[in-house]
């Protein structure tokens, strides 16, 4: 799972670049339009992290986690999983069980479509973050004892510990 | 004609089931298992079960292809070789047979596919389908048993979800300047590596591990 070094594989890159937004955008209507067809939150999360992962693969972990960092990425993990609740007290506060969506709005059918994006976004936001960091943190795994193993003569181990 | 079809895909479902069983090439595997996914998918669409399709393809064939991938190169592609006495394999096949040949005998007395008298069908889930353009008024019906009728389900399936990359961070992850200052951390580190290195097919690599273990020490 090491990245495509950057001078190699030209090819590679610039072909599949193209294709990093086009499966954002499609995760994006899978997410939104799971109302009306297939998807929905689990499998739009899916399809936006396989574009994280091929970003990954292709351009390297480093320049990844610029963006992606660590305490976003939990921040992502929690802040789905917050939403689902955050939207079940929401209806408790409203008057209503908790996680019924009739109390979101006056019109009970809104109060269930409100509901229903919002859960479904959160569910969407969380399986996002948790697949990427599942792969980013397989990937770093890897990459530190690689290092450590190729880098032994040259003591880049201390290197790596600044 | 589609029973053929469903046949055909279930042939090769079993082939592709086997190869994964017998092959010790782990790589091979994660694309069969990759690929069985995909008919699993195939099958679902012909089953007009459109959204288990839509996640066996996108969970099954490719995000968990990926992560076993991952897995692989953090350990080895090739399964080790392990001779054991005739009698060791004897009696397992025996009792796989029976439960085997059980649970077969059980699938005998399900309903036929699609059966609209089936148990399944006579519990809440008319009801849901029945409802939920008026409660709900959104075409998928999926989406609202999902969402809606089902949501503790699923909000419960989300928090697992979650609990899964908590556990992983929590074991492989953190912070790597952590990991490397904190000084307690550095023998377990070794033992993965050093436990991996053997298994190597490469003799080159095996020997600077080694090396780096002594000099660990």
């Amino acid at each position: 799972m090491r990245p495509i070094p950057q001078k190699r594989n030209a090819v590679l890159r610039i072909s599949l670049r193209p294709l990093i937004p086009v499966i954002m955008l499609f995760a994006l209507y899978v997410q939104f339009h799971g109302d009306y067809g297939p998807g929905g939150g689990f499998q739009a999360g899916v399809m936006f992290s396989a574009a994280l992962v091929l970003y990954i693969l292709l351009f390297g972990i480093e320049k990844a986690r610029e963006v992606l960092t660590p305490k976003r990425m939990e921040g992502l993990l929690a802040g789905g999983v917050f939403l689902y609740g955050a939207v079940g007290l929401l209806s408790i506060v409203n008057g209503g069980n908790f996680l019924d969506y009739n109390v979101l709005a006056h019109d009970p059918v809104h109060g269930q479509h409100y509901g229903i994006i919002a859960v479904e976004l959160g569910v969407g936001i969380t399986v996002t973050a948790v697949m990427a960091t599942l792969f980013m943190t397989f990937v770093e795994r890897g990459h530190r004892p690689s290092n450590e193993v190729h880098a032994r003569g040259n003591s880049a181990i201390v290197e790596d510990r600044e | 004609m589609i029973d053929l079809l469903v046949d055909i895909l279930f042939v090769f479902l079993v082939l592709v089931a086997l190869v994964v069983t017998f092959t010790r090439d782990l790589f091979a595997a994660v694309m069969l298992l990759s690929i069985f996914s995909l008919l699993s998918a195939a099958l679902f669409t012909i089953m007009d079960a459109v959204d288990v399709a839509f996640t066996e393809a996108a969970v099954g064939a490719g995000i968990s292809t990926v992560l076993m991938l991952a897995t692989l190169a953090l350990t080895t592609y090739k399964e080790e070789e392990t001779r054991r006495p005739k009698s060791y394999t004897v009696l397992p096949l025996v009792i796989v047979l029976l439960i085997g040949s059980a649970l077969i005998y059980g699938t005998l007395d399900f309903p036929a596919f699609g059966d609209p008298n089936a148990p399944v069908h006579q519990h809440v889930g008319g009801k849901y389908i029945k409802q939920s353009l008026e409660d709900i008024d959104i075409p998928n019906v999926v989406t609202s048993v999902l969402a809606s009728y089902r949501s503790y389900d699923t909000f419960g399936e989300t928090t697992v979800v979650f609990a899964a990359a908590v556990g992983v961070l929590l074991l492989l992850g953190g912070r790597r300047q952590n990991i490397s200052a904190s000084p307690l951390l550095r023998p377990s580190q070794r033992t993965i590596s050093s436990r991996t290195a053997p298994s190597h097919a490469d003799p080159s690599n095996n020997e600077a591990n080694n090396d780096g273990n002594g000099e660990e020490a």
